[in-house]
């Protein structure tokens, strides 16, 4: 299990205050903040409020924090506020688009134990990656370990890392059908690695316990066509995984997965999940493939074109699966459009005001 | 899923033993590897008698009987490789293999760790080669596919390999240790993973197993250093060997995994001391990197002598220009296979 101190006991020391963002989606109250607080408080949070914007979302006193809801999101984007979900964590990519910093980590709903998550995902980041080669003792920049012996040399440099993905304990992230045929699996295995996803290699992005240096891969996190009015749901995190997956490959980028774990204690309602899932599982079959041959062309240089150049792709042979494949392609292009508006480099004050937001005026 | 059955009939443990006095080793191992049916190789370098407890259910091959059994070729099996020859000789399903400075590891709530029963579950548990689990090894207990894990993917394919760790000293190699003298690895992981398909890895020869029967030639003695030596700093044979086995198994869509069991390596040799060999195959490395990535087979290569046999080609053709020591290699691959196929099979 993990082993750190408990949340009133530390004050831990906030690496990279003025550089990290955490984006938070959510559809009901915040309390859950106040588990978090010893960890998050130093940190400017961006909160995406998803469903009813008439609805007030409390957020507990002291925190520093942005929130955009529904209006909001129509407000600054206009017609392009069409390709960002509604009522799906997928929401959250907007807060991606308006953060002003280079990192961010997103928590979605944990109850938030005695694990300064945190504190890893931005170790991860800000060590190298290694995908082109497998190092056996796992992460080789941890400390305590190195590479093996047969381990190139001349690979030990590794390469920028884009994505630290972290685990969850207790409540494990598996699909309906699993968690139909295994409702009281608890992962209770807590696995001190952290390691590279190898170069060509898929895997399922899980959006719970994510973070990610903006700069590098910001506009492939984008979360898809989800929820309401959609015909899928719970595959957001899933989309922007592959998309980015294959998008770092191209761009000789790497992708962490391991520690660090959140305490996982929200479980969702296998049948509500098997509805929204339903397609999701069928079409995946098909999308994997497309995903696994998908190659980028040496023009592809920036995170931006790899996208443009993959909604393409994705219209073209996704397309001809499902109707909904083509409108995501299109929303795949809003999404660079409005990422691009929000953030050009003339773009420094944005008129972008949050809604019920103390502007920026929050205890630090 | 379904409980593994650990089978003796399936079973042979191969120690390419280097020192003579086995008596602590064997003994440390004995509640763990009494039940099973033991290989002992001597290296034929060893010039002492080899001193192995009672006990136990071994054959035991020293240098006279390697070259009783191959003749000539006896050279193949020199120094660590010469557990190669105690794969060669095996009739078993599975082979389990570790060094003879390796002793049981414990895990981190104090158990000793049987490394033979994990490996047996590694390889008969499927492998998930073609795409990534980030619960690893979904076949263990209270673990499982992800969300997002395609379920045309989900039953697997066969694990033909499985490697395992060190606790204490590490794997490291040479220079890594000279610059860390006292770094020990401390740290049990608790997890078995695939390593995916096309992703290549340093299989380490000091603790593994196999199933000899789908992979059996494709774990080839080849490769050796001109200044190859006695400590593992001082070779490449086994990171070679795990290549090749590597680009074979992803041909023929078997899994390898890497991961638990863990074993204890005790303390020896002089990591600057070996820095001088050990430069050779470092350099080595770097030329067989591209190559590897490069590596591809015909649709008629569909056992692993077959594909043994395509690399030694490719070898001689694409490195054997680049170092005489690749030539070599590749001319120890066809006598390797040619042995499997008269000594090797039954």
């Amino acid at each position: 299990m993990a082993a750190a101190p408990s949340p009133s006991s530390v004050k831990p020391v906030p690496l990279l205050k003025d550089e990290l963002d955490i984006v938070i989606p959510t559809i009901r109250n915040l309390d859950f903040l106040e588990m978090w607080r010893p960890f998050f408080e130093q940190y400017h949070l961006i909160i995406v409020q998803d469903g009813d914007p008439s609805k007030t979302i409390k957020v507990p006193e002291g925190f520093d924090y942005e929130l955009y809801n529904r209006n909001d999101i129509n407000r600054i984007l206009g017609p392009k506020a069409s390709c960002i979900s509604f009522k799906d964590s997928a929401c959250r990519c907007f807060g991606y688009m308006v953060s002003k910093k280079n990192m961010l980590q997103v928590a979605k709903d944990p109850s938030g134990k005695d694990i300064n998550a945190l504190e890893q995902h931005i170790k991860n980041l800000l060590s190298p990656s290694t995908p082109h080669f497998f190092n056996t003792l796992y992460d080789p920049y941890r400390e305590g370990t190195d590479f093996v012996r047969g381990y190139p040399f001349s690979l030990r440099e590794g390469v920028p890392t884009a994505v630290s993905h972290g685990l969850w304990l207790n409540i494990p992230d598996y699909d309906a059908p699993t968690q139909l045929v295994k409702p009281h699996e608890r992962n209770t295995r807590y696995v001190d690695a952290v390691l590279t996803i190898p170069k060509g290699t898929l895997f399922p992005m899980c959006g719970m316990n994510l973070a990610f240096d903006r700069e590098l891969i910001g506009p492939a996190m984008y979360f898809g066509l989800m929820g309401d009015g959609q015909p899928i749901g719970r595959y957001d995190d899933m989309w922007a995984g592959w998309c980015m997956k294959v998008i770092c490959d191209h761009l000789g980028l790497g992708v962490k997965t391991g520690l660090p774990y959140i305490w996982h204690s929200k479980a969702s309602n296998p049948f509500v999940n098997l509805k929204k899932e339903y397609k999701g599982i069928f079409w995946q079959e098909d999308i994997i493939p497309f995903f696994q041959s998908a190659t980028l062309p040496k023009e592809c240089t920036s995170v931006q074109k790899c996208y443009i150049e993959l909604s393409k792709q994705v219209k073209e042979k996704l397309g001809a699966i499902d109707p909904y494949f083509v409108k995501l392609a299109d929303a795949m292009v809003t999404w660079i459009e409005a990422w691009d508006e929000l953030n050009s480099p003339s773009d420094t004050n944005s008129s972008k005001k949050a809604n019920g937001a103390p502007l920026p005026a929050a205890a630090k | 899923m379904a409980q593994v059955t650990i089978n003796e009939n399936e079973v042979d443990i191969v120690i390419g033993a280097l020192h003579s006095d086995l008596k602590s080793f064997l003994n440390e191992w004995k509640p763990i590897f009494s039940r099973f049916h033991l290989i002992i190789v001597k290296d034929p370098d060893l010039k002492e008698e080899l001193q192995i407890p009672g006990g136990f259910s071994a054959d035991v091959y020293t240098k006279s009987d390697i070259e009783r059994v191959v003749g000539s070729s006896a050279v193949l099996f020199s120094g660590y490789s010469c557990r190669y020859f105690g794969f060669l000789v095996s009739r078993k399903k599975y082979v389990v293999c570790v060094d003879d400075d390796c002793v049981p590891a414990k895990d981190t709530a104090g158990n000793m760790v049987d490394p033979v029963a994990q490996h047996i579950v590694n390889l008969k548990t499927p492998a998930t080669p073609f795409f990534f689990n980030t619960l690893y090894d979904p076949f263990r207990k209270g673990a499982d596919f992800v969300r997002g894990y395609p379920f045309s993917l989900r039953t697997g394919v066969d694990c033909a390999l499985s490697c395992g760790l060190w606790l204490n000293l590490a794997d490291l190699d040479a220079p890594t240790q000279a610059l860390k003298p006292k770094e020990r690895n401390t740290r049990y992981v608790d997890a078995v993973l695939t390593v995916p398909v096309r992703s290549m890895l340093p299989v380490s020869g000091i603790n593994i197993a196999f199933n000899r029967e789908a992979i059996g030639p494709a774990l080839v003695p080849a490769l050796k250093l001109a200044g190859e030596g006695k400590f593992r700093w001082e070779t490449v044979e086994d990171i070679w060997s795990g290549m090749c086995v590597k680009v074979i198994c992803d041909h023929l869509a078997l899994g390898v995994k890497s991961g638990l069991p863990y074993v204890w390596r005790t303390e020896r040799g002089n990591a600057i001391e070996s820095l001088k060999k050990e430069w050779e195959g470092v350099k080595l490395m770097e030329e067989v990197v591209p190559f590897f990535q490069s590596v591809r087979f015909s649709q008629s290569a569909t056992t692993a002598e077959a594909c043994v046999l395509e690399m030694a080609k490719t070898v001689k053709e694409k490195l054997g220009k680049v170092d005489p020591m690749f030539s070599r290699a590749a001319e120890a691959m066809e006598e390797w296979v040619k042995l499997w196929k008269s000594v090797g099979s039954s």
